[in-house]
């Protein structure tokens, strides 16, 4: 299985550096989107500040619907699907691997957006440890339900829409801790009451790798 | 007689319409079976049914010694399937492409080169994304993922077409080559001259049914190769 992800994540990132649609397009919405917040909300530091967590997470949770459907889009050529399927290969390895890619993809993100946010909203992380950990977890919440829910739209001629309709309601509690959790490592943030929301990302970020182990075979050959 | 699949009374739906609507019919290891009739006949819907790609509802269906209404993904890397669509990842060079397939599939790597060689995908060819290939070079590049995988059981949809006379020889070489290494194979065509010069047997379809079974010429070709037979024209 692990030697599967492997060559399945490999694969991804190859397929995107090659691409560079990750680099041209999600990156740029998620950065264009800074600017739209900043617009919305006013030239005031401390109400940007005061937002950024949230903002912050907005941005990735966006760009995550994005990465996944790339994702899935990779394999929507002619007979990939079948390819992929025919492989050998465990298909819980390519939920792995693709978990995988989408996160590797997702925490560069991250760094981008969080060197753009400092520089508009004027907002420094004062517990790092807090905010990588936090990080972490949301991420790989993010983008195993994002692969699963990915995997369940593929196959549907709807997929581009039907995609955001089915994942964004399911990672919303992702967007609520992992706000929370940067709240408290922000300046002046409360660093106890940001741990305590690490108790929700990461059993979130658990159960979706376990479901998404279980249920990837199935939902592979039935979409 | 070592049998390679067995299908009887298989019954296979593509949504509501029945693809396969009772097939009999058993391929012996080694052999080479080309399966004609008209379009939607049920030609690819039975090589995807041996792959175990399209569930076979009502009767039964074993290949490669493996009941495929239990477990249809039992033989997937036991097979190699080749279809109209090539399945190829069009930012992946042809190179990459094949290793792809090869590492996932457990086998050696170096034999994607060999086998990218052997379908003439040389030099900047190989280098090239498939996505800019022609469609006789991704065809070549798909073939090659399939010969690198050393399938034991050969499923291949109309595998001359669009290709050039010269890699058409090519083809039925590699295939020649690869049931005298203990292959079976398993091809569906439009041309019936095909069909009966490289083909121990050639199987009609009609309506999902085989309707006719007839010997093909590759035997008596064979035998008429003074050294028992080093290719088949």
């Amino acid at each position: 299985m692990w030697r599967d992800a492997r060559l399945v994540a490999a694969k991804d990132l190859r397929i995107e550096l090659r691409s560079r649609i990750a680099l041209w397009q999600v990156l740029p919405v998620a950065v264009l989107s800074l600017f739209l917040y900043a617009f919305a909300l006013g030239p005031g530091r401390a109400a940007l500040a005061a937002a950024a967590p949230g903002l912050f997470w907005l941005a990735v949770l966006f760009s995550t619907v994005l990465a996944v459907q790339r994702s899935f889009a990779i394999e929507s050529g002619e007979g990939t699907r079948d390819a992929l399927r025919l492989s050998g290969i465990d298909p819980a390895g390519v939920f792995l691997g693709k978990v995988a890619a989408v996160a590797l993809e997702l925490a560069v993100l991250q760094v981008v957006v969080w060197a753009g946010m400092t520089v508009l909203f004027g907002v420094h992380v004062e517990t790092p440890w807090l905010a990588v950990v936090a990080s972490v977890l949301a991420t790989v919440g993010l983008a195993s339900a994002g692969v699963l829910y990915g995997a369940l739209s593929a196959g549907l001629r709807v997929r581009e829409t039907l995609l955001p309709l089915l994942v964004l309601p399911v990672l919303a509690p992702v967007l609520l801790a992992a706000s929370r959790a940067w709240a408290g490592a922000l300046q002046h943030g409360s660093v106890a009451a940001g741990t305590g929301w690490l108790r929700v990302l990461g059993p979130f970020a658990a159960a979706y790798l376990v479901v998404g182990i279980l249920l990837y075979g199935p939902l592979l050959e039935t979409g | 007689m070592d049998v390679a699949a067995r299908l009887r009374a298989a019954v296979a739906l593509a949504g509501r319409f029945p693809a396969l609507s009772g097939v009999d019919l058993t391929v012996a290891t080694g052999e080479v079976v080309a399966v004609e009739g008209s379009n939607g006949a049920g030609k690819t819907s039975l090589l995807r049914a041996c792959a175990g790609l399209l569930a076979v509802h009502s009767g039964t269906i074993e290949v490669l010694g493996q009941d495929l209404r239990a477990d249809p993904a039992a033989v997937r890397r036991r097979v190699g399937v080749l279809g109209h669509a090539a399945g190829l990842y069009d930012d992946l060079n042809a190179t990459e492409n094949v290793r792809f397939a090869v590492r996932a599939a457990g086998a050696p790597v170096h034999l994607a080169q060999a086998a990218l060689e052997r379908l003439g995908i040389t030099g900047r060819l190989a280098k090239v994304d498939a996505g800019r290939l022609s469609a006789g070079q991704r065809r070549r590049v798909a073939l090659a993922a399939v010969l690198a995988r050393a399938p034991e059981l050969w499923l291949l949809d109309e595998p001359h077409a669009g290709l050039d006379a010269a890699t058409r020889r090519v083809v039925d070489a590699v295939l020649d080559e690869a049931v005298r290494g203990g292959a079976t194979v398993v091809f569906t065509t439009h041309e019936q001259a095909l069909a009966t010069g490289i083909a121990d047997r050639v199987v009609t379809l009609a309506g999902g049914r085989v309707r006719d079974v007839r010997p093909g010429g590759r035997r008596a070709k064979l035998a008429a190769v003074p050294d028992g037979g080093t290719h088949v024209a």
